[in-house]
């Protein structure tokens, strides 16, 4: 199709009749309706926004916010913090959901998937019941089930259930004893990455070692030793410095701990079990998309179920599951807005929630909030299309 | 391809026009052409804005825009309610979506000044209040050292209670639900030890509870939460409409017209409730309304006193006295500039 100014021949063809020129054209024309349109739009809502003197702008960022919030990773009060605090807030409580749940629904989703192609009636009908009933569900109504079936059977803080380890339940959550690090406690959390980072390198030796004389390495083992053992070893050579803050009852709450709010388990679960299903089915869909023939050679050579599904199956199951992983993974982050309908503070419920309602700046609020997760859906597909790149067939 | 481009052409030329057109007329010329007012209301507050067991929404809230309804239409059933959480309801009426916002709104002056809107009045003068359950043996709010407190988001309540504890430097947990029902649902769930709204709400949704007697209302009241209608900014004949339908009613209490004996104050001699039923001077022409808009909304909807007493006091379940609200000849707040 590539035309050169040399295949031209002058006088041959008028311009009009060119369909390379009319393409552009076309395409120029309707490049301008759209960028007509943004136009109008924006200068139509400014103007009535003028008009009906709401206030405008991002002004509003660094005002005082003046309401608490009750999750919060980094620091946040009514007194002195802004509708920008506010905004980071909100948006770190929803990439610490998206982002748990992400890792939770993988398994569960893997889990259900391979347990639904089991050989075994009772476990594979199991799963396929579970897949049924959460994907056909709509998930707000799963969020308000969870919401109420988490804090509805659980006592008042005066009657906690006691856990053990110093662990409290009650409606107010689930609340967790809090290490206090002494000296000598960053040892152990170097202990930790050096077993981490050890492990990794043992794992890649082993796995050369194996492909290069085929002996087996006991990587499970010596993971073991290294993450756990050594930081244990290390705890008690440097005198057990991490001593733990018991929460306590003090009033009409626990104090001391950390606090897991029923919301963020209620939204946590709700969505883990949610993305699950539909991972289940992606996951399904893989595997079975596999030829027969694989496995049947597995077989052959000697390999069990498990192995067989290891590293023959899942491996080349991996290129068809990851695309449609992604999405799933993306429906996660933006189902976390329906936070809003359980109380979780999250970057919907604080930002385009109560920061919207008292600042009134609906248009300015709306866009950062679209922004916002435009960019997390963005970044993630980045990312997977990375792993996708590294796991497709290398095509000679 | 063509026709399609061409096809979007014409619907975003048909739009732009259509919203230039819009922005042209008045509010009250809008709601003639309709035929209905738009009116946004709660979701549902006992005394404030509920639908009864036939369907009829009712309340003190409610009873404005059928004031407004009567004094345009002559017919107190010409609204359509729209219900509206409190997060939503400014994006709603800034929108056009309704003409007139009426529940249970805190006149505040950020809402005056930046939202674009304008407040006509104020209907109910409440505060903030506390409900607890009574097992807890709490009798004062400052009592609720690191309790946690069940609100609504979006509301000036939020604000109220921050800054209430802030000042008195007490700990507390709060949990922000986005609508009314929500809120009252994790109270009574027991995620809350406290549910915190204006104390007439706090009666209205106490006997919502399953059993209102486990419950009760702290005597602290917080804050001053003057509630009234709403209007969008830069329409002053609507503002003027709304404002005075609501100070009729309160004119007609003080001038002892009711329901009851509106006709027969047609012909009183009295030049203030002359005025009032319109049998002298021109008031309504000015707004775009006829001169008996004041006696179609004492006819249809009533008087201030007999709103209030219908829909929270002694003629309902909650049983609110008058208080703050009774005119201000009886020591109350309730004040209406004069009809001349």
């Amino acid at each position: 199709m590539s035309t050169t100014s040399a295949e031209i021949k002058p006088g041959k063809a008028s311009l009009l009749y060119d369909p390379k020129i009319r393409g552009y054209v076309y395409q120029f024309a309707l490049l301008a309706v759209v960028g007509f349109l943004i136009w109008s739009a924006a200068s139509n809502a400014i103007e009535n926004l003028r008009a009906q003197k709401i206030a405008s702008g991002f002004g509003f960022w660094h005002n005082a916010a003046g309401f608490d919030i009750n999750q919060k990773l980094i620091p946040f009060s009514a007194s002195g913090s802004t509708y920008g605090q506010a905004f980071w807030v909100g948006l770190l409580n929803t990439l610490l959901v998206a982002s748990i749940g992400i890792v939770l629904a993988t398994f569960l989703g893997f889990f259900v998937g391979v347990a639904r192609l089991s050989s075994n009636w009772i476990v594979s009908k199991l799963a396929m019941i579970y897949v049924e009933v959460i994907r056909n569900l709509p998930l707000l109504l799963q969020l308000f089930f969870w919401y109420n079936a988490v804090l509805k059977p659980l006592p008042n803080p005066r009657q906690s259930i006691e856990l053990p380890a110093g662990f409290l339940l009650n409606n107010r959550g689930l609340y967790v004893p809090d290490p206090q690090f002494g000296p000598g406690g960053n040892l152990i959390i170097w202990a930790l990455l050096i077993g981490l980072v050890a492990t990794f390198v043992f794992r890649s030796w082993a796995r050369k070692q194996q492909a290069a004389t085929g002996k087996q390495y006991p990587i499970g083992l010596v993971a073991l030793g290294l993450i756990i053992v050594l930081p244990l070893l290390v705890y008690f050579a440097t005198g057990r410095p991490i001593t733990f803050v018991y929460p306590e009852l003090a009033g009409f709450n626990l104090r001391g701990g950390i606090q897991i709010f029923p919301e963020f388990v209620a939204l946590l679960v709700g969505l883990t079990t949610y993305t699950a299903g539909f991972i289940a089915e992606v996951v399904r869909a893989g595997i079975l998309a596999v030829s027969k023939g694989q496995t049947e050679a597995a077989n052959a050579l000697g390999l069990r179920a498990g192995p067989t599904l290891k590293l023959v199956v899942i491996p080349q199951a991996m290129r068809v599951i990851i695309p449609p992983l992604t999405s799933n993974y993306l429906n996660l982050t933006k189902n976390s807005s329906l936070a809003v309908a359980i109380g979780y503070p999250d970057l919907v419920q604080v930002f385009t929630g109560t920061v919207l309602n008292q600042t009134g700046q609906a248009v300015e609020v709306v866009a950062i909030t679209m922004a916002v997760y435009l960019t997390i859906s963005l970044v993630t597909s980045f990312f997977m299309n990375i792993y996708n790149k590294r796991m497709a067939l290398v095509e000679r | 391809m063509k026709q399609i481009i061409g096809a979007a052409l014409i619907a975003v030329t048909a739009a732009i026009c259509a919203s230039g057109a819009l922005a042209q007329s008045t509010t009250l010329a809008q709601v003639k052409n309709r035929g209905i007012l738009l009116c946004g209301s709660g979701t549902g507050l006992a005394g404030f804005g509920i639908p009864d067991q036939q369907g009829n929404w009712a309340g003190m809230d409610v009873d404005v825009c059928r004031a407004v309804a009567s004094a345009i239409f002559n017919d107190p059933n010409k609204v359509k309610f729209i219900p509206l959480s409190a997060k939503d309801r400014f994006t709603s009426l800034q929108s056009g979506e309704v003409d007139l916002l009426s529940r249970t709104t805190t006149w505040t002056i950020s809402r005056d000044t930046s939202l674009g809107l304008n407040f006509a009045g104020v209907n109910y003068y409440d505060g903030q209040g506390f409900m607890v359950r009574k097992k807890l043996g709490v009798d004062s709010v400052l009592k609720l050292a690191g309790a946690s407190i069940c609100t609504q988001q979006g509301t000036t309540t939020e604000l109220n209670l921050a800054d209430y504890f802030r000042a008195n430097k007490i700990k507390y947990e709060v949990v922000a639900f986005a609508s009314n029902q929500e809120t009252v649902k994790a109270y009574e769930a027991g995620r809350c030890d406290a549910f915190t709204t204006d104390a007439s709400g706090l009666y209205a949704e106490r006997l919502t509870l399953s059993n209102p007697d486990d419950h009760m209302v702290l005597p602290e009241i917080i804050s001053k939460e003057p509630l009234g209608p709403v209007v969008r900014h830069g329409d002053d004949v609507w503002l003027d409409i709304v404002k005075w339908s609501l100070f009729a009613m309160v004119n007609a209490e003080e001038l002892g017209v009711t329901k009851a004996n509106a006709d027969e104050m047609l012909k009183s001699e009295n030049p203030e409730i002359k005025r009032l039923v319109g049998t002298e001077g021109k008031f309504g022409e000015p707004m775009g309304l006829t001169n008996d808009w004041a006696l179609r909304i004492i006819k249809h909807v009533g008087n201030y006193g007999e709103s209030f007493e219908r829909n929270v006091g002694s003629g309902s379940l909650l049983k609110i006295a008058r208080g703050q609200n009774a005119l201000w000849t009886k020591g109350g707040l309730q004040y209406a500039p004069p009809i001349r």
